[in-house]
């Protein structure tokens, strides 16, 4: 016994243990959603999210701990959007070719989820920087969190608001379009993308090639929109 | 693959050293990727010769949030009270973007006489 509590000990204070968790974790959220026969209501992420933070609350590992181990998967996103420049590049002609109804996406999808966001946060009840950090949740967690800062919002909470986003439309997007009659991957992936930014984009990547290269477009044009609208939003409105 | 991954990391720093320097407000793997998307376009031979991994390294692109998503767990002791709405807010606002977002591409290319890429 005394040994068992020697090995943990040793490994817990090494990022290796927690490294190699979040990845089985992860394939045992994929292998739940291959399983299920890829119903988007059970998502890898999500599935993985529970099942670390019952494993952390478990063995009373504090979240610093855990991230000394993860930081390596975590340090991943940076590169990785920089990747999504090949099907960037890869759909340039039909991307050029939707840059109007494109545009107008944007505008409509961005200024959409900062309204409402706002409206039926105060509805229910919620006021002051609650409400503020609500505004750039639809962005890329590094914009979010500047416009966050910059408009008075708590960047902390923001990161938050952003990861549960993401979450949520990853979920409901593929039932929701169903529903709508939207069936074109070029607007699916691109709403996706400007709503639910990285984790939206990851899911659209599961769906087709062309809504995920479409959701890497959506997810940058709305950090950009986000950053740029987000201010001035705040500026008419409070 | 390492020369590969070395390009993704670099234009990424470069995004971070122009982002500062400009003290732009865009993160700086944002702009890196816009940087790298603008030297496959002039120059496609890169981009045929780094496809592959891209795609591979995409195709995972959700375990990546999974660090940052467990710190979101952390929260919720916290979020007892104001938990609720902020949820509504969430979930409602991302209902409706997705849906308007979409509503907008489709209607916007059948006002203009594109027909829709129905999918194969």
């Amino acid at each position: 016994m005394t040994e068992i509590l020697d090995i943990w000990s040793y490994l817990s204070e090494g990022p290796l243990l927690w490294l190699t968790v979040t990845i089985f974790a992860y394939l045992i959220g994929l292998g739940c959603f291959n399983l299920s026969g890829n119903r988007p209501v059970v998502n890898p992420v999500l599935i993985s999210m529970v099942l670390l933070s019952a494993l952390l609350e478990l063995t009373d590992t504090s979240y610093a701990t855990y991230f000394e181990g993860a930081q390596f998967v975590h340090f991943m996103l940076g590169p990785a959007t920089v990747a999504l420049a090949v099907p960037l590049w890869q759909n340039w002609q039909r991307i050029k070719e939707s840059a109007i109804p494109m545009l107008a996406a944007l505008f409509v999808g961005g200024t959409v989820s900062m309204i409402s966001a706002v409206t039926i946060g105060y509805a229910c009840g919620l006021r002051g920087e609650l409400v503020l950090s609500l505004i750039p949740k639809a962005a890329t967690s590094p914009v979010a969190i500047g416009v966050s800062e910059a408009i008075g919002g708590l960047p902390t909470l923001t990161v938050a608001l952003v990861l549960i986003t993401g979450v949520v439309g990853a979920i409901v997007t593929t039932p929701l379009l169903n529903a709508l009659g939207i069936r074109d991957y070029r607007g699916r992936g691109l709403a996706t993308g400007i709503a639910a930014h990285g984790i939206g984009t990851a899911r659209a990547f599961q769906v087709h090639g062309t809504a995920g290269a479409f959701a890497g477009i959506g997810m940058v044009l709305n950090a950009i929109f986000t950053a740029l609208i987000a201010p001035v939003f705040v500026h008419l409105f409070f | 693959m390492i020369f590969h991954f070395g390009l993704f990391l670099g234009f990424q720093l470069i995004g971070e050293i122009l982002a500062r320097i400009l003290s732009l407000s865009l993160p700086g793997p944002v702009i890196g990727m816009i940087l790298l998307a603008a030297l496959l376009l002039l120059q496609p031979r890169i981009g045929h010769a780094i496809e592959k991994t891209a795609g591979g390294f995409l195709s995972h692109l959700s375990l990546l949030f999974v660090p940052a998503g467990v710190g979101v767990v952390q929260y919720f002791d916290q979020m007892s009270e104001i938990g609720l709405p902020l949820a509504a807010a969430v979930i409602g606002s991302t209902v409706l973007s997705i849906g308007a977002g979409a509503l907008t591409f489709k209607y916007v290319n059948r006002f203009r006489g594109v027909r829709d890429e129905t999918p194969e």
